[in-house]
């Protein structure tokens, strides 16, 4: 009896890690296989982001290994250590494209990517990632409306004072859209913020030597 | 064709459809269908880690002891779904980045381990992998229904999106129903797929209906709600 059962144990753990390894290989295997090709394509998805904000003429350099790293909980507010991309013209730094981050979206986070000229001029905001309202607050995105390029292009800290970096309804000079306030109010906020800590550690990120992209 | 065949395919595209009889597989059949791309694109990935997932595990049946069975099927599958993850990743990028998170969830759709432990345990593997690609097709047909009713209501539109699929050359195929429409969100926001289920299950037994009173039968009896996940 006791054989017996010790016989069936050995027998059906024999089968479980037969499997479990056939099933490990196989995914190590597809895992190495298709890391070269993930690399590149997160890379290509990047650079075409990367174009929307930062015309090609303000760059000749490789931006994606150009990143100085900013730390989480400074006063960018970022949670989590991110890069600051370098776009350089023959050397010289000519812009700055930043991740932000707006924690007061209507849900949940709203995920920025700020271009910065070097004398503190917007060349262009994105949303990369929100899960606001479809319909509603979707109109952050570019694919919704060109809300975002018509307000934000060209902007500066030198044009626009403290006082006009809020939406109309907050006796700023920002459009927002009746029904959906919460969600320009915080990407407004969020670019501000990104636009001061630019002004503020300017010289930081121009000298900070290049930092391994995080993982 | 055989008649064994033939019944597994009415099966898994109208008799036993997952989507509108057996009610397998509901969270992504709600939650990815706000558009046609979308339902279909993950319907055709289900469809293909279903046709796998059974064509692996009906040659194996017999060295697999009972009491592990099911541990075995999933780790089958899990492995199949990571590849597939990782392929879409590779090669098809900008579809990944939508449908991203709702394939590893793949995993967790029991109309997968339901096929597998219902069909691919008893059967030879031709017949279970046509049974595994069939009943996936089937999600993917109510998918890509649902998506579309969704998406004419929604936002006026069908096909938005298929150059994330196909490449930015498809974009020409977007057709625009409705021009100048401003949307109604409720079809697009969560209710809006409820309700939209349940218009494709009332009109099928409707016509399942009909057409047994037209042969002078008795009408069949609706799908039961046993089993939903």
């Amino acid at each position: 009896m006791t054989d017996s059962l010790i016989k069936h144990t050995a027998s059906t753990t024999a089968v479980m890690i037969g499997f479990t390894i056939v099933g490990t290989l196989l995914l190590a295997s597809t895992f190495f296989a298709t890391r070269t090709p993930i690399a590149a394509s997160e890379r290509a998805a990047k650079l075409k982001l990367f174009e929307q904000v930062l015309p090609a003429s303000l760059h000749d350099n490789d931006l994606l290994n150009d990143g100085a790293k900013i730390t989480a909980g400074g006063d960018l507010g970022n949670r989590d250590e991110t890069l600051a991309y370098r776009a350089k013209l023959a050397g010289q730094v000519s812009a700055v494209v930043l991740e932000a981050t707006a924690p007061d979206g209507y849900s949940g986070d709203i995920k920025l990517l700020v271009a910065i000229r070097a004398d503190g001029e917007l060349a262009g905001v994105r949303v990369l990632a929100h899960k606001e309202t479809p319909g509603l607050g979707d109109y952050i995105d570019i694919g919704r409306s060109d809300w975002i390029k018509k307000n934000f292009d060209g902007q500066s800290l030198a044009k626009t004072s403290d006082e006009g970096w809020h939406v109309k309804k907050d006796g700023g000079q920002f459009d927002y859209m009746a029904g959906a306030t919460i969600t320009p109010r915080a990407v407004v906020k969020a670019v501000h913020k990104a636009l001061k800590y630019f002004s503020e550690h300017r010289e930081e990120i121009f000298s900070a030597p290049v930092a391994k992209e995080a993982t | 064709m055989s008649q064994e065949y033939k019944e597994i395919i009415e099966n898994g595209l109208w008799k036993q459809n997952p989507g509108v009889v057996q009610f397998l597989g509901l969270c992504p059949t709600l939650a990815v269908t706000t558009s046609v791309v979308n339902g279909f694109s993950l319907g055709l990935a289900t469809a293909a880690v279903m046709a796998l997932s059974n064509a692996s595990v009906s040659p194996i049946r017999r060295w697999v002891p009972n009491e592990i069975r099911i541990a075995v099927f999933i780790l089958i599958i899990a492995a199949l779904v990571t590849v597939i993850d990782l392929g879409m990743h590779a090669y098809l990028q900008a579809l990944h980045a939508v449908l991203g998170i709702f394939i590893p969830l793949i995993v967790t759709n029991c109309i997968v381990l339901a096929r597998v432990e219902a069909f691919a345990a008893k059967n030879d593997t031709v017949p279970s992998a046509l049974d595994g690609l069939m009943m996936g097709l089937g999600l993917a047909i109510v998918l890509a229904v649902l998506g579309g009713m969704r998406e004419v209501v929604g936002k006026g539109t069908l096909f938005s999106g298929i150059d994330l699929a196909l490449g930015p050359a498809a974009k020409q195929f977007v057709v625009t129903v409705v021009p100048d429409y401003h949307g109604f969100l409720l079809a697009v926001l969560p209710p809006g797929a409820f309700i939209g289920l349940a218009l494709l299950i009332a009109g099928k037994n409707w016509l399942e209906s009909r057409r047994a009173a037209k042969a002078g039968l008795e009408p069949p009896q609706p799908a039961a709600m046993a089993h939903s996940h």
